[in-house]
């Protein structure tokens, strides 16, 4: 049986709609992401059920998902904040901003809060440069951007998301 | 200070609410679309962008008509990928089109297919641009409505169909084959070419891939001529680019400006200076893929084009300027740029995968202190044993300011020995 076939039917039809029909495997990434919907990772099994639909094996789903950084096999908070400290933001403080902000949630960069809400992590170039510090945050629904931040604008947009 | 005529890619600055439809169409959009499917041969449209002399946005500056002209007309069918993966550290030019001027770009989309006869065309999106992405199939959605996509458009035979996808964080993907790789469910690594793309290129099919950037040129280019194009910018390097301007700025951004402006107009003109009374030490001109430029007079003076700025030891790239000041230790940035390479490598080859891996181990050591001569030293012959011997240009550009540090900064490496060390054979 194949749970993400029967959770999401029309979602995965217009999924497979956008490429030619012998060319199922393009699909893997939307499905990936789709299977990452409901607790923003993706288990063993749905990698099983992404493989049956893309018509390719668990493995090459597996090594799909360890390749690319916004796919997860492990649980993480509900949302992942992450911060970027490459060079152009290093330069404008990013590094500074990401401690302190580890410093007044009380974890290490990496870490997820007690509540199981927040994960912080250090990401690489987000192409949002010129309004560092700036981070994003990835949960299951999707991704959003928040640039130009402070320690203290960063802080309300998590307690914000903890309340969610 | 240089004079813009008018404004051609960040148009939406000037014209409140050209991401809506209606106020785009009001300013003349989609006309161009209309007269190529209506009026043009595919060959024509091919030959006014040669005329025009645009060359590709995303970096390597190769001559986007020339390459539209290698399909392969033998082999069916044909498709368009625009590589929307801006993930160069410094670059965020794209994101503000899509985001601002999108259907310029999308028409510039729409008339490179119809140029090389593609009925299918992919927008490949970095995976953190999933708001642009949702964005965008809205906008494509409406162009849908209102006829500009679908089958039969504009009462002739022609059809086409846009669509986005998105990739899921891997900087390697902006790499045009390993792009495709990525489209087709695959691991994001490079393959090794030739062919290229224009034969073999997405399920195996002729293809082209353009820059975002490069792509919204060619509605004005078809509206105004080829002609008008060449009014702006260099006579090798025509038309208009967004630099975008970070690091040690007052008014970090994108500037659309002629090809050609200099540095110091960029950075202190429009940049607004360095903050805090600092001095300007390094440029690196095109990301962190940049070889750092010592910020002397004369490289301030330097005309910012593909044939200026390797005069004085870098490449124009996407023209994502970083600026440093002098508060910072060169041998911190190299730690930085090269833990960003060893996080992307793809890991296909060797050279790249093992190299960064040593290199990020090296310039920890030396930007924390704790390094000997012999580990500068070594630095240079890890950077040496990549060179040349990758599949793309990864492995090449995680050493460009690696290299060009430690030769052009060596204060900032105390450590190191007098003598340059011997040229590492690279046969």
């Amino acid at each position: 049986m194949n749970k993400l076939a029967e959770n999401y039917p029309d979602e995965i039809k217009a999924i497979l709609a956008k490429y030619p029909p012998e060319q199922k495997q393009a699909a893997v990434m939307p499905l990936i992401y789709l299977a990452q919907r409901a607790e923003n990772f993706i288990t063993k099994q749905a990698m099983q059920e992404v493989a049956e639909i893309c018509e390719i094996t668990t493995t090459e789903v597996a090594s799909i998902v360890g390749f690319y950084s916004l796919y997860y096999d492990e649980k993480g908070g509900k949302y992942r904040v992450q911060v970027c400290t490459d060079l152009p933001c290093a330069l404008r403080g990013a590094e500074e901003f990401l401690s302190k902000l580890c410093e007044n949630l009380g974890i290490q960069v990496g870490e997820t809060t007690a509540d199981g809400k927040i994960t912080v992590e250090a990401v690489m170039c987000l192409a949002g440069c010129d309004k560092a510090p700036m981070f994003q945050v990835q949960s299951g629904e999707g991704l959003e951007y928040h640039e130009n931040q402070s320690v203290e604008s960063a802080l309300k947009v998590i307690d914000e998301l903890q309340k969610r | 200070m240089t004079e813009i005529k008018q404004t051609v890619l960040l148009r939406h600055r000037e014209i409140p609410g050209l991401n809506q439809l209606e106020v785009y169409r009001e300013q003349g959009g989609f006309e161009a679309w209309r007269k190529v499917v209506t009026s043009m041969q595919p060959n024509e449209v091919i030959d006014t962008v040669k005329a025009s002399g645009l060359r590709g946005r995303g970096g390597a500056g190769f001559p986007t008509g020339m390459k539209w002209s290698f399909i392969d007309n033998w082999n069916w069918p044909h498709y368009v990928v625009a590589n929307a993966d801006e993930s160069e550290p410094g670059t965020f030019k794209d994101r503000e089109i899509m985001e601002s001027n999108p259907f310029q770009f999308l028409e510039g989309l729409a008339i490179c297919a119809f140029a090389v006869k593609a009925k299918a065309a992919y927008i490949y999106l970095r995976g953190e641009f999933w708001q642009v992405a949702h964005f965008l199939d809205e906008k494509i959605a409406e162009m849908e409505s209102a006829g500009l996509l679908g089958e039969k458009l504009f009462g002739t035979e022609y059809g086409l169909r846009l669509y986005t996808h998105l990739g899921a964080g891997a900087y390697i993907c902006g790499e045009e084959t390993a792009l495709l790789e990525s489209m087709e469910g695959k691991l994001g690594q490079p393959r090794l070419r030739p062919p290229f793309p224009p034969s073999y290129g997405l399920f195996g099919k002729p293809t082209i891939v353009n820059n975002v950037e490069t792509l919204t040129n060619v509605p004005l280019i078809i509206e105004k001529g080829a002609e008008w194009f060449r009014t702006y910018g260099t006579e090798k390097s025509p038309g208009v680019k967004v630099f975008s301007l970070s690091g040690n700025v007052n008014k970090p951004g994108n500037y659309e400006l002629p090809l050609g402006t200099t540095f110091r107009e960029l950075i202190y003109t429009h940049g607004g200076g360095i903050p805090d009374g600092h001095k300007v030490k390094a440029i690196m001109p095109a990301g962190a893929s940049s070889s750092l430029i010592v910020a002397t007079e004369e490289a301030l003076d330097t005309p910012m084009d593909y044939e200026s700025v390797p005069k004085v030891g870098a490449q124009l790239g996407s023209a994502s300027v970083i600026v440093i000041d002098d508060s910072v230790n060169i041998s911190w940035l190299l730690n930085k740029t090269v833990h960003f390479f060893k996080h992307e490598s793809c890991g296909k080859c060797t050279p790249c995968r093992e190299g960064t891996y040593w290199m990020m181990h090296l310039t920890e050591r030396i930007a924390n202190g704790q390094a000997s001569a012999e580990d500068v030293e070594l630095l240079r012959e890890v950077a040496n044993q990549i060179k040349g011997k990758c599949l793309c240009a990864l492995g090449e550009f995680s050493i460009e300011a690696v290299l060009s540090g430690i030769e052009r900064f060596p204060e900032d490496f105390p450590a190191q020995i007098k003598e340059p060390a011997p040229e590492i054979a690279t046969t």
